[in-house]
């Protein structure tokens, strides 16, 4: 919340603890850029940052349509933050139609910034308005700073010898001039950006900076900004920062993972969106002995990751949905050959092409089971953008350790927000490199020595690795099943079911690190009612839900899965220390049937699907109802049930109570007059 | 040295002072499990005598391949090896290739794995003048599946799941091939050793992507006659007078010496000045052509492999196209060691970035 609303219009530079601010306009007016570069701008004045970004899957959707508008949210505060805010308390609108699609979403009192230039009656009648709004008193609501962005521009760059349309697509600089002017941003940055962005258009580059430039001393000179806000640095630990976005960390985490391990890095990789952007960051680095290749298609990327790392790379694939879908069969082909890989999977809106530039944590099934036959696989999730680098780390570290493909989830929010992301110093990272074999581990029949590349490690089961050029190891892999320990084609039962067996304990027995639950209030048992659990991006809106409960006076824990195959060994032992355990999920319920599977543990679930991520308000009215609805029960408070979908499944729960098996038999006993504990196991 | 797969390769018996590798170091004690008469067995053979011979380390050596009965020779071949998935040994092969130029990588594949399924990858390898040796066991059916028909059957091949005939058009391996872009196409016979140990040695020496299209019968199931080994003397003793009668076997294509076949040389492959086509004519005319896979247009290539469609009874043997172009694999390497002209990238400063600002606390 803010400390001042801007509304109030005070004298001078006023302290705000948090703002959000929200770009938009169509497609080709750059807001993607304004966007990112006033985050960065932030991140280095020390703001913690979160972003959402949001754009039609169109490369150009019909200008000036509503369809075509691309916007840019960012919540800046001098505090922790883990989300990009529910709602502006800022609106820049290039044009109606930005204005129609995001002006329900502003915060009441707050300000709009539009491009008078573009509402003219075209403009109106192309975003669907039949009136102008900025005359039918349907802006009252709000602070509205109607100026010619365009107009202004324009004339900034009219020396810059450039073409009028040109001249035009500076309005995105002037805008962005005139919002760094309002929360006192330095704009240096984005100047020195703009000279190597542009460096090859001279002309380009100077109206660039004259327009920015432009709309800051606009800011200073103009009646109606008299005001200047200023978001402090957030107490962040002390370090080295960047700002820094989902797909690019995780393509760092590789490259390090890769540096840690001593291999080289082979991407293999077909673009597809939202995941192509790591494709991009990894092409540039070969310097940094990653090596890249483009292949013909999803499967032929897997493949040529999969001959990376049978070569002795590290080999990863990058991709999203459907692209998964494709490597199915490789993926088993690695499963069964046992060759380190890392799969990343940057979710988006399902089935088929569905939602490509929208956020959706729909394909975790796909992961933990999708491939035919057992072939059990280790799934972690990125939590937020920063962490793609860990998360990109802990994969190769487990594919490498256990030799086994490793699928990374992250999704569309991860990948194209970002925050501010501490440089680790290289020392503080884990060596996660593997020996190679180079002699024979094993004697034939006649005693002669021999490889076996199926022989496996006491601790881990990881087979040897033996790569091609290694004199006196030859052998041969593949899809048919092995013998143990030679790794010859075996057809023989017992064999078969030995080795389903040990691929399944391989992966079971991965080292992965408890769970841990985030409650003031108390440890598991002793302190809230309700734990919140999640994976992936809803991390960040459960984290500050919770935190605005507890503001609130109530309690609730957090916990979040990174691992989730395998599982925390103590999380079931976590989970029935909770009341009970609420998964929200940008799915129908993936998470919380996993649970119930491997837990036995009923959870309640809140799910939607709308391609975005959850809203901090909306989770902490969930969390806030399932503990009212507790309480009630425990009061005996019949027929005030919670509203909604979450009242629904817990009511029907309460009714099936009393006729249902207490399937933890040890954690219900205690409790079973409570019709509500015993349903939530 | 010897140079072998466009790659120097120091020898065997060398400065390392091990032996030279022999039959033996290339046979695996795994069971051979084809049907008999097929010649897959012919093929796996001259392989164990042919790596030998090039003068590559079994450790040096990868064989890649997909499914099907001719996919199971990497178990026989005792190099590394990978047995991977329906049609898609290229994108292994090419992932292995092009990070391991020390690597001599062969792939081997069959007509389904490598025109239906594995289509895609067979013609990106092609293009991309990938450093693999293609074989391409053509038995013109699915014999692992039993006896379906294939992307190369005849239109009207009886099959299980043809029972009235096949309706569908062929490929013509080699056409497709040279479509593709490939620098390095030939085709030969699986009885006939000599031919195809020669073709394969050829292969083997190609800077780049090679097809070798190996063409043979299937004793289960193929309707495909096995070929006479003229070579061998095997060739019917009544010579036809007619080209497109079965009776002549293949063509033998020799560079630089004239196309011309029959028992009495009667026939010859000639150019119609006019048009460029080639057609039939007799062996003695001034317009039958000489032999040239070196040439740089593959017009000629295609011309020929396309003859056998429709004039010629058995389509002709040898290499019809080899020219000199970069690998993929050459460039790939040239374009990582240009990226770091002073040697390797620093993991620090790439994570720093030019735009991180330091927070005291």
């Amino acid at each position: 919340m803010p400390t001042e609303q801007l509304s109030e219009r005070p004298e001078g530079a006023r302290r705000l603890e948090n703002v959000v601010i929200r770009f938009a306009g169509d497609s080709g007016d750059g807001m993607q850029l304004t966007g990112d570069r006033f985050g960065a701008q932030a991140a280095a004045i020390g703001n913690d940052v979160a972003t959402l970004p949001n754009y039609p899957a169109e490369i150009r959707a019909p200008a000036g349509t509503v369809a075509g508008v691309s916007s840019y949210q960012l919540h800046i505060a001098d505090h922790d933050i883990r989300t990009p805010g529910d709602q502006p308390d800022v609106l820049v609108a290039m044009n109606p139609a930005a204005l129609k699609a995001n002006v329900a979403e502003l915060r009441p009192g707050g300000v709009i910034i539009l491009d008078t230039d573009a509402f003219t009656v075209l403009g109106l009648e192309k975003a669907g308005y039949d009136v102008d709004p900025l005359t039918d008193g349907s802006l009252d609501a709000f602070q509205v700073h109607g100026i010619n962005l365009t107009g202004f521009a324009a004339a900034a760059v009219a020396d810059h010898n450039l073409k009028r349309k040109d001249a035009a697509r500076t309005k995105n600089m002037f805008a962005l001039g005139l919002v760094s002017w309002m929360f006192s941003q330095p704009i240096e940055d984005t100047i020195a950006y703009l000279h190597k962005r542009f460096a090859s258009k001279p002309d380009v580059q100077a109206a660039n900076v004259s327009a920015l430039r432009a709309g800051w001393i606009y800011g200073e000179a103009s009646e109606a900004f008299a005001n200047v806000y200023e978001v402090k640095p957030a107490p962040l630990p002390a370090g080295t920062y960047r700002h820094m976005k989902g797909n690019k960390a995780v393509a760092y985490g590789l490259v390090a993972a890769a540096h840690q391990a001593g291999m080289p890095l082979f991407l293999g990789a077909y673009p597809i969106t939202p995941a192509s952007e790591i494709l991009h960051e990894l092409s540039a680095l070969a310097s940094n002995d990653v090596r890249s290749f483009q292949a013909e298609d999803e499967i032929a990327a897997i493949g040529a990751a999969i001959g990376g790392s049978y070569a002795g790379m590290l080999g990863v694939t990058v991709t999203s949905g459907p692209g998964m879908a494709l490597k199915a069969e490789a993926l088993g082909l690695a499963v069964i050959m046992e060759l380190p890989l890392v799969i990343v999977n940057v979710q988006r809106g399902g089935p088929s092409t569905g939602l490509p530039t929208k956020t959706e944590q729909s394909d975790l099934l796909q992961a933990i089971y999708g491939r035919h036959g057992e072939a059990p696989m280790p799934v972690i999730a990125v939590r937020s953008a920063a962490d793609g680098f860990d998360a990109a780390m802990e994969a190769a570290r487990i594919a490498l350790a256990y030799r086994t493909p490793v699928i990374l989830l992250s999704d569309a929010y991860i990948a194209n927000g970002s925050e501010p992301w501490r440089v680790p110093e290289i020392e503080e990272l884990p060596f996660i490199g593997i020996d190679l074999a180079t002699e024979p581990n094993g004697v034939d029949a006649e005693g002669n020595p021999v490889f076996l590349p199926y022989a496996r490690d006491p601790i881990t089961l990881a087979r040897p690795l033996a790569i091609p050029g290694t004199p006196g190891l030859t052998h041969r892999i593949g899809g048919l099943e092995k013998a143990d320990l030679t790794g010859a084609v075996s057809y023989d039962p017992d064999n078969h079911d030995l080795m389903i067996r040990t691929r399944q304990s391989k992966i079971d027995g991965i080292d992965v690190p408890p769970l841990e639950v985030e409650d003031p209030s108390g440890p598991p048992g002793s302190g809230a009612d309700v734990l919140v659990i999640g994976w992936g991006s809803t991390w960040g809106p459960i984290g500050e839900a919770c935190r605005q409960v507890r503001a609130e006076g109530m309690k609730v824990a957090q916990a979040h899965l990174r691992h989730i195959v395998p599982l925390p060994a103590n999380l079931a032992s976590v989970l029935s220390e909770y009341h009970t355990v609420l998964v929200p999920e940008m799915n129908l319920g993936q998470l919380a049937g996993h649970l119930r599977r491997e837990t036995l543990i009923d959870t309640v679930g809140y799910n939607q699907t709308r391609g975005m991520p959850f809203r901090t308000a909306e989770l902490a009215s969930v969390i806030t109802r399932v503990i009212q609805g507790i309480d009630e029960d425990a009061a005996g408070a019949a027929g005030t049930k919670p509203v909604g979908d979450v009242g629904a499944r817990r009511a029907a729960l309460s009714e099936a109570g009393a006729a249902k098996p207490a399937a933890h038999a040890g954690t219900a006993t205690a409790t079973q007059h409570d019709g509500t504990r015993e349903a939530g196991r | 040295m010897s140079t072998v797969n466009g790659k120097a390769e120091e020898p065997v018996g060398g400065a390392s002072g091990r032996r030279a590798p022999t039959v033996a170091d290339f046979t695996t004690g795994q069971e051979v499990r084809w049907c008999p008469g097929c010649g897959d067995h012919a093929i796996l053979s001259t392989m164990r005598g042919l790596l030998p011979a090039l003068g590559v380390a079994p450790e040096n050596t990868v064989v890649v391949s997909g499914i099907g009965c001719s996919s199971r020779l990497p178990y026989y071949l005792d190099t590394y090896g990978i047995h991977s998935i329906h049609g898609r040994a290229p994108s292994f092969a090419t992932g292995i290739s092009i990070n391991r130029p020390d690597l001599s990588v062969w792939v081997v594949t069959g007509d389904g794995d490598a025109l239906a399924i594995g289509g895609n990858h067979l013609i990106h390898a092609l293009r991309r003048n990938v450093n693999l040796k293609i074989l391409l066991l053509n038995n013109h059916i699915y014999g692992l599946t039993k006896g379906q028909a294939s992307p190369t059957s005849k239109v009207g091949t009886i099959g299980p799941s043809s029972p009235f005939g096949s309706l569908d058009n062929p490929f013509n391996p080699i056409a497709l091939a040279l479509g593709a872009g490939a620098t390095f196409v030939a085709r030969t016979i699986d009885t006939d050793r000599r031919h195809l140990t020669a073709t394969l040695t050829a292969a083997a020496a190609h800077k780049g992507a090679a097809l070798v299209e190996i063409r043979q019968g299937c004793p289960t199931f193929s309707a495909i006659p096995r070929q006479p080994n003229r070579a061998a003397g095997e060739t019917s003793p009544a010579e036809s007078d007619d080209p497109s009668a079965p009776e002549h076997g293949p063509i033998r294509l020799s560079p630089g010496l004239p196309i011309v076949f029959g028992a009495k040389e009667q026939w010859g492959i000639v150019r119609d000045p006019s048009t460029g086509e080639l057609g039939i004519g007799h062996g003695g005319d001034s317009r039958v052509v000489v032999h040239d896979p070196g040439t740089q247009n593959s017009t000629y290539a295609y011309a020929l492999a396309r003859l056998a469609e429709t004039s010629l009874a058995e389509p002709p043997i040898g290499v019809y196209r080899s020219v000199s172009a970069p690998s993929f694999d050459q460039l790939y390497q040239e374009r990582l060691a240009t990226a770091r002209p002073d040697g390797r990238g620093d993991l620090r400063t790439l994570l720093k970035g030019t735009d991180s600002w330091t927070h005291a606390g």
